[in-house]
């Protein structure tokens, strides 16, 4: 009898456990078909830009020159990136590039472009392109044949793009760009003696006493600015290490209002305690819109950004550690005669600071992250470099560069806070 | 007495060793106590210098534009009710892609937790590597992930959701496989020696014993990635960060609307943190009654 009841409360119990475990994934199931139509996913096909994806990869890793002939009055240049900081001085030009009166860039792989009033493309496989660019528009002659797909020709330009490079012609001027592998000038810019020299030949500048030179030539770079993204990079983790500690200084004060065993005055508790959950809850965003409003943009206005939130959640953490205090310790050295001053320093802080210790190290960390982001708000920093890469929508290998050394910069502060917590705290576990 | 002036001489030299250890060990710290106060005064003069506006310059000013959105705001307070209704959809739309981020989030991460556990790991090389994984996502900050995708995807709530939920993976994937850690194997072990496969081992044997972590650190991440979401928002990427920029840049006159936003946000934020705060209270103490932080 009791069997029989049993075996039916435990199946009913089975079953309702079944249908709660289907439930959940069912829930879970329809949120996400919830979300998929308000973020209107199935339009992403049409809203994604296939054109700004292979840009930005093909820029992750390779970079281009342009070769840039002005038609009008025949002037011919070579700049990496097109950019002003990166031409090569007039009369010099990398090596696939012949200057002459018909200047000839070879991009490899048999295909010759050559400039002049007539400008040529020799393409391997399918014969030389003429043309030339006048008052009137570009007058283009292909080989017999149809034109084939990467070639686009029309009264006013004529653009070939192939896998060696791309050719454009309009009425004003002749480019061409041409694709490499990594991250050009690097290290030296163009106007530098050492550009183009290997790392043997430059430790042996070093050496011969240039290294002081050398370093100047690198930190002054104009394209990459090392010396702005090492400033960026510092007054970032000066923004975390500034926002961390001074949140835990003004903290740990407010902390002893809002412990139940430290301030009997239920009022003050209760103010200290709201003020910290208003800290928090106005968050970092905000109070770095208000800030950034009276300190305009900076670091400054990030540190006090993150030490205004943070204020709030080691406030309310520490005034938990204060409740966990062990009263035997502060009993026993009140015991001795000591006054309360000495209560606190022998009785109290010890027990606390490894745990405090560890809870700011551990914030330390992910305000570093915060510091970025508030950075690309507010402007400071590295976040704000990055913002600008991004911005200018075609400097894809400083973003890539920027990002490489935030998550750098992000790893080496974990592990730097983890090997401080484990040095400091381990050292006073030794004491005991 | 003969006890005594054997081992007097041994005494004074311990004392004489032990204070003056103690006295190194106070001068230590006090010139570590210098080194720091001395960067963090150095570090806040840099910062002030690097700013456009300096600290002193800028103090007095704090209250001004808070005292503006408030004044603005009382000055209208009959109009911050539809103001209120008018940046619902945005708000959820904030709401949602915390929840959705961490619910993906929280999903793979449970996943990867569990390959990354020795002694539950299916392909135990693949540990090492895997980790490095969750270390890499866990030290990209959200906004980097979600500007790169605004590029290619364009605005909206789709890449704020990828980049806080890649970003949510990392931390909970590691959080999580601490947990895993400290299950008890029993369970496992017994699920092995009747047959079940490496899914069901975890689905039965581990899950169970450490589901209610699970759900406070996940609850715990809700509320972290519901202010992410916000200032994703002010970047471009939808919901009520992005409005709160385009009132904010329809300056002073104007802040009523601001001081909407603000409000939906703060009280958004501080009935999160309390609800989840009294989630997690019930998970780790079980009972209700058991005390809520007031």
């Amino acid at each position: 009898m009791t069997a029989t009841a049993l075996h039916t409360q435990t199946m009913v119990h089975f079953s309702r456990k079944r249908m709660a475990a289907l439930a959940l994934p069912v829930i879970v199931l329809a949120y996400f078909a919830y979300i998929f139509f308000a973020f209107d996913i199935p339009g992403l096909g049409d809203r994604i830009n296939v054109g700004n994806a292979r840009t930005l990869v093909a820029d992750a890793y390779s970079y281009k020159t342009h070769v840039t002939q002005d038609n009008r009055d025949g002037a011919f240049s070579v700049a990496i990136e097109g950019e002003r900081k990166g031409a090569y001085e007039a009369g010099t030009a990398p090596d696939w590039v012949t200057l002459g009166d018909r200047p000839v860039a070879d991009l490899g792989g048999g295909h010759i472009v050559t400039f002049g009033p007539q400008v040529s493309y020799d393409i391997p496989g399918y014969g030389t392109v003429m043309a030339e660019p006048g008052q009137r528009g570009v007058q283009a002659t292909f080989p017999p044949g149809d034109i084939p797909d990467y070639i686009s020709a029309s009264k006013n330009r004529v653009m070939i793009n192939t896998e060696a490079g791309r050719l454009t012609i309009t009425r004003n001027r002749t480019e061409v760009f041409k694709y490499d592998y990594g991250w050009e000038l690097f290290f030296f810019t163009l106007d530098s003696p050492y550009h183009g020299l290997g790392p043997v030949a430059l430790m042996g500048r070093a050496f011969s006493g240039e290294a002081g030179a050398i370093f100047h030539d690198f930190w002054t770079n104009r394209m990459w600015r090392h010396s702005d993204v090492a400033w960026a990079l510092y007054e970032t983790l000066l923004m975390a290490f500034l926002g961390t500690f001074g949140a835990a200084i003004i903290a740990l004060p407010l902390g002893f209002l809002a412990a139940k065993n430290f301030t009997p005055l239920r009022s003050l508790r209760f103010a200290a305690r709201r003020m910290f959950d208003f800290l928090r809850g106005v968050d970092g965003l905000i109070w770095t819109i208000v800030l950034s409003r009276a300190f305009g943009p900076g670091p400054l206005t990030g540190a006090l950004a993150i030490l205004l939130t943070d204020t709030g959640s080691f406030g309310k953490m520490f005034s938990e550690a204060l409740e966990n205090v062990d009263g035997k310790q502060i009993e026993g050295i009140a015991s001795t005669g000591a006054k309360p001053l000495q209560r606190y320093r022998f009785g109290v802080l010890p027990q606390i600071v490894p745990v405090l210790l560890s809870q700011v190290l551990y914030f330390l960390e992910s305000n570093t992250r915060s510091a970025t982001i508030i950075g690309a708000i507010t402007g400071g920093g590295i976040g704000l470099l990055l913002t600008q890469a991004i911005a200018t929508q075609k400097d894809w290998e400083e973003v890539t560069y920027y990002i490489v050394l935030i998550v750098l910069m992000v790893m080496a502060m974990d592990s730097f806070s983890g090997w401080l917590r484990r040095k400091l705290i381990n050292g006073d576990e030794g004491g005991h | 007495m003969t006890a005594t002036s054997q081992t007097d001489p041994d005494l004074a030299g311990i004392q004489e060793n032990y204070l003056a250890l103690a006295r190194s060990k106070r001068w230590m710290n006090l010139v570590l106590l210098i080194l720091f106060v001395a960067l963090l005064v150095g570090g806040f003069n840099t910062a002030g210098n690097r700013n456009a506006g300096g600290f002193w310059d800028g103090l007095p000013n704090i209250l001004d534009f808070p005292a503006d959105v408030i004044g603005e705001a009382i000055e209208r307070g009959h109009l911050l009710p539809g103001y209120m209704a008018k940046y619902l959809p945005s708000l959820i739309e904030t709401v949602n892609i915390a929840a959705a981020s961490t619910l993906l989030g929280a999903m793979v991460g449970l996943f990867l937790s569990l390959m990354v556990t020795r002694g539950l790991a299916p392909v135990p090389w693949l540990v090492g590597p895997l980790r490095r994984v969750l270390d890499l996502l866990r030290a990209i900050p959200e906004i980097v992930i979600a500007l790169v995708l605004i590029f290619l995807l364009g605005g909206g709530p789709v890449p704020a959701m990828i980049a806080i939920a890649l970003h949510t993976i990392g931390a909970l994937g590691k959080l999580f496989s601490e947990v895993n850690e400290n299950a008890s194997l029993k369970p496992v072990e017994g699920l092995a020696s009747v047959g079940a496969g490496w899914s069901q081992r975890m689905w039965l044997g581990v899950i169970p014993q450490v589901a209610p972590n699970y759900i406070s650190y996940a609850l715990l991440r809700f509320e972290i990635n519901i202010r992410a979401s916000a200032i994703l928002g002010f970047v471009g990427a939808g919901g009520i960060g992005y409005d709160l920029r385009n009132t904010m840049s329809w300056g002073q006159g104007k802040f009523d609307e601001a001081a909407a936003i603000f409000l939906l946000l703060f009280l958004t934020i501080v009935i999160v943190d309390q609800l989840s705060s009294v989630f997690r209270n019930r998970l780790t103490h079980g009972l209700p009654s058991a005390k809520v932080t007031l």
